[in-house]
């Protein structure tokens, strides 16, 4: 045990008696282990709930309800098979499209480029990009919800999510090779 | 003059209360702590750097994968309301007994024809069973029988709206996520969230 000698030597030539054995019991490896318990059942119940990242379609009963947003600060972004991206300003065709990848060298780096050349283009800080995503066909789940966070990393002001993908940019993408 | 002697203090500390705290906190987590229920429909959820939890109340999950979708809702008040509901809307009786097990049922994919079945069932059969998944097709569309009964059981109980979350598979086609986003969109929910697992900022 952990534990000096605290009798302080001696005793030599003393009678011998029986030893009478102490009451008390040493605690610290159950202390170490209820602890560790703790510790267990703390992480547990408060990490093992997962993370709620929070989306807004746009409402179908409004269409009247239609923005007005220049086309100069508008990005589309097609999501395409291979995990790949897709992306044009403004108006499809008009625009060559550029093949990006995710993360933070790819779509990421285009995000925040495109947001400084629409605040230069506006003048104002408050109207920045206007990403609209559609995925496609090809893509799936985890393209989704990974050019979501890219957009809320990037900072982007306002994006939307557009599930309609028009037959020019399946026709765009097909030239580019990846709407396999 | 004696000599005087400087005793030499203890070094074992008495682990007598601190054992007893350690102890008591500890059985305040484990009685606190939800045991974990095996779910129906193993996924495995995309990452992302959001560090929102999910809330504990008043929540529906959809749990989407191999092209099929769960639907569970939180609540054993919400489910046996919504089982009732959707008992009547369909036209088949649950006896107490039923709506109690059913009640128990964190998630599941099997449509109404074969609930009755599906609640007889023990745990362990029910983890067996490979369950087809909630019809979503126009003509018989149970899922959005389902979210409706849903929304309309906790508005009831609980006053509040019934809010919903996404949990697909990293691997699914973009297609299924987008039809049960539909069924979603037709009932006017635009706002949902979508449960992923944690990632660091790179």
């Amino acid at each position: 045990m952990a534990e000096l000698d605290t009798s302080g030597g001696g005793g030599k030539g003393k009678k011998t008696r029986s030893k009478k054995m102490s009451t008390k019991v040493d605690l610290t490896a159950m202390v170490d282990l209820a602890f560790l318990l703790i510790t267990f059942f703390m992480l547990t119940t408060t990490l093992s709930k997962p993370q709620a990242m929070d989306m807004f379609m746009p409402d179908k009963s409004e269409p009247e309800a239609e923005l007005t947003v220049a086309a100069s600060r508008t990005m589309t972004v097609l999501l395409a098979s291979d995990n790949k991206i897709v992306w044009y300003m403004g108006i499809a065709g008009s625009t060559p499209p550029t093949v990006d990848n995710y993360g933070k060298s790819g779509i990421r780096a285009s995000f925040l480029e495109n947001n400084k050349k629409a605040i230069a283009f506006t003048g104002n800080p408050k109207k920045g990009l206007m990403v609209i995503i559609k995925p496609t066909d090809k893509s799936n789940y985890k393209n989704f919800v990974d050019i979501l966070d890219e957009v809320k990393i990037a900072g982007v002001p306002s994006y939307g999510i557009v599930n309609d993908v028009l037959p020019a940019e399946i026709n765009l993408l097909k030239d580019q090779g990846v709407y396999k | 003059m004696p000599k005087v002697k400087i005793k030499r203090k203890s070094t074992s500390t008495d682990m007598t209360a601190m054992c007893d705290v350690a102890f008591l906190l500890l059985t305040f987590f484990i009685l606190t702590a939800t045991a974990r229920q095996p779910e129906a429909l193993a996924v495995d959820t995309p990452s992302s750097t959001v560090k929102t939890k999910v809330p504990d109340a008043d929540i529906s999950m959809l749990t989407i994968g191999q092209g099929k979708v769960f639907f569970g809702v939180v609540g054993q008040d919400v489910r046996a309301k919504t089982l009732q509901k959707m008992g009547e809307q369909y036209k088949i009786s649950f006896t107490p007994e039923e709506t109690k097990r059913f009640a128990l049922i964190e998630s599941f994919g099997v449509p109404i024809a074969n609930l009755k079945q599906y609640i007889a069932l023990d745990n362990a059969d029910r983890m067996k069973l490979v369950q087809p998944g909630i019809p979503t097709d126009s003509i018989d569309n149970q899922l959005n029988a389902w979210i409706l009964q849903a929304r309309y059981a906790t508005k009831e109980l609980h006053g509040n709206e019934l809010r919903f979350t996404l949990k697909g598979d990293s691997k699914e086609e973009y297609p299924t996520i987008k039809k049960i986003i539909a069924v979603l969109q037709e009932q006017k929910i635009n706002k949902f969230s979508l449960i992923t697992s944690l990632e660091g900022d790179n």
